[in-house]
């Protein structure tokens, strides 16, 4: 397996002339984009732009009608069967809505990787996921509830907790804070700096929520139309005298992004 | 659209859709068979599957049988043949009321809650979770539900098989004056182990497309919880009309023995 840090240079993840279309309905339309190892990404853009589809896409649960996702330089776009599964230790998501299996206690579904893909008996692997919950803020009493008797945040976390117990090398993040209160919102946006730091590992994360943009990425990219129409460092978000992206972050509505989705 | 076109847009229609199921049944059963297998998830269906649907196959059986064995008294009594009843209600069970009901019964409870539940692991992106978690969800959640089945309508079936027989016994004995123990010995007598085999056969068959019907509609259910809601009728639905059909199927083959 390849660690933390991988192998070689280059870029970690990369889309290339990645398209996707919906019945008649063009979603992406030539999407180009990489991350280096060890950078935080951000994809921002308007509800129904695509940005879970290219999520999707990158992370391998949907495939592009045309154009390549490399990982480590390797085109893994039409990879399937046991070598999806083994590129699939390689990454860690967190869902939108946690996505937390309710059949499940929490321990379990944090430590399911382990369990059940890895083969690690489940004391050791109990262990691990007491582990990885106390990093991230949950006691080892949570263990043993069931998804359904937490909170959205607490889910949140432990959706995190899941996607991070087994030391992934590319870390997902789809809307990590929609649904939080502003506080709550913050202590996960701070949980992901922070595990994101401590694996060292790439982040890609998609929102429309500025603060938590600005908080964990590095960089900043803009989808818009089925392409990424801006992209530079979080720092130079506010003077990138792009017209989209400048009527995104200050939510105005008029301006050159015109409501539909 | 004219009616021709209506015909042949729903011909094609309904190939597409055979197709799928066919590619998906194809994923599942190869899954079922070759390792990683989740024996941990083979035993919680086994379970819920098998020994949870007892009371309602049992019930359901225990009135046939009754309702079978007094049907066929009063019919056989048109031409005096009332004393062959009980090889009669051996053999409508056996062959075939026990696997049918055994497998409708399934197919309203099971079909039903696999679709409810693959179909909101579907909205919830439980399922997508768990490629990411590097689990094929064939493996983890569409062969053991459909090894489970299989394994276990069988045994279901003898159940319903032995309680149908009971049930036709109890009524032929409490109110039409048969001698209990001749009654047993006039049925032992008269089955064939292949009457029995063959329904068993059909019952396997059956299994098959009550899981397959739930974790199909479940699996590509879209569109939140309205989805869920269609992917259960429709898995119920299309199991009962699979096992009918099939039904006949079975039986017009196994008659050419
Ligand atoms: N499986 C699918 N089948 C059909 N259409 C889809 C599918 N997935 C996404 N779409 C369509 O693709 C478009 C982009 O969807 P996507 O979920 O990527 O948007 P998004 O940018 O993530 O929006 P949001 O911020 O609201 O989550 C939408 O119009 C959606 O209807
Ligand atoms: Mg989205």
């Amino acid at each position: 397996m390849t660690g933390p840090m991988g192998t070689g240079a280059g870029p970690k993840l990369e889309l290339r002339g990645v398209k996707k279309r919906f019945g008649g309905k063009v979603v992406l339309d030539g999407v180009d984009i990489a991350v280096e190892r060890g950078r935080s990404l951000v994809i921002i853009g308007g509800s129904g732009q695509g940005k879970s589809v290219t999520l999707k896409i990158a992370i391998g649960l949907m495939r592009p009608d045309a154009g390549k996702v490399l990982v480590d330089g390797r085109d893994v776009t039409r990879l399937g069967g046991a070598a999806r599964r083994a590129l699939a230790t390689q990454f860690g998501m967190l869902f939108q809505g946690a996505a937390l299996f309710d059949s499940l206690s929490v321990w379990e579904n944090v430590a399911f990787r382990l369990v059940n893909a890895d083969r690690v008996k489940r004391p050791e692997a109990r262990a691990r996921a007491v582990a990885a919950l106390g990093r991230v803020g949950l006691g080892p009493e949570v263990a043993d509830l069931y998804p359904g008797e937490l909170s959205g945040g607490m889910q949140k976390r432990v959706g995190l907790a899941r996607a991070v117990a087994a030391e992934p090398a590319i870390l997902f993040f789809d809307e990590p804070t929609t649904g939080l209160d502003p506080i709550n919102a913050d202590m996960i946006n701070d949980l992901i700096v922070e595990q994101v730091q401590r694996l060292g590992c790439t982040a890609v994360s998609i929102t429309h929520d500025m603060v938590s943009a600005r908080k964990i990425g590095d960089e900043i990219a803009m989808l818009h139309n089925g392409q990424i129409v801006w992209r530079g460092p979080t720092a130079e978000i506010d003077d990138s005298g792009n017209p989209y992206v400048d009527q995104f972050i200050h939510g105005r509505a008029t301006g050159p992004i015109t409501g539909g989705a | 659209m004219n009616p021709v076109q209506a015909v042949g847009r729903s011909t094609l229609g309904m190939a597409r859709t055979a197709g799928a199921v066919a590619l998906f049944a194809g994923r599942g059963v190869a899954a079922a068979l070759t390792p990683p297998l989740f024996l941990g998830q083979l035993w919680r269906q086994l379970a819920q599957i098998g020994y949870f649907s007892l009371p309602v196959v049992g019930l359901t059986a225990v009135f046939t049988g009754a309702a079978l064995a007094l049907n066929i008294y009063t019919g056989g009594g048109r031409f005096n043949a009332e004393q062959i009843m009980p090889q009669i209600v051996a053999l409508g069970i056996t062959r075939e009321l026990g696997p049918v009901l055994a497998a409708l019964m399934l197919a309203g409870r099971v079909s039903a809650a696999i679709a409810a539940e693959i179909g909101a692991m579907r909205a919830t992106e439980q399922i997508d979770a768990l490629r990411t978690l590097s689990t094929d969800p064939f493996r983890y959640l569409v062969a053991p539900r459909l090894a489970a089945a299989v394994i276990v309508l069988p045994l279901l079936t003898v159940v319903a098989d032995i309680i149908g027989i009971a049930g036709g016994w109890s009524v032929a004995v409490a109110s039409l004056n048969f001698n209990g123990a001749l009654y047993v010995k006039n049925t032992w007598d008269f089955l064939q182990s292949w009457d029995v085999v063959s329904g068993l056969i059909k019952s396997a068959v059956f299994g098959f497309i009550v899981a397959l019907m739930g974790c199909y509609h479940g699996y590509n259910a879209t569109g939140g919880a309205r989805g869920v809601g269609r992917a259960t009728t429709h898995a119920v639905v299309s199991a009962a009309i699979l096992i009918f059909a099939s039904d006949y199927l079975l039986t017009s083959v196994f008659s050419h023995k």
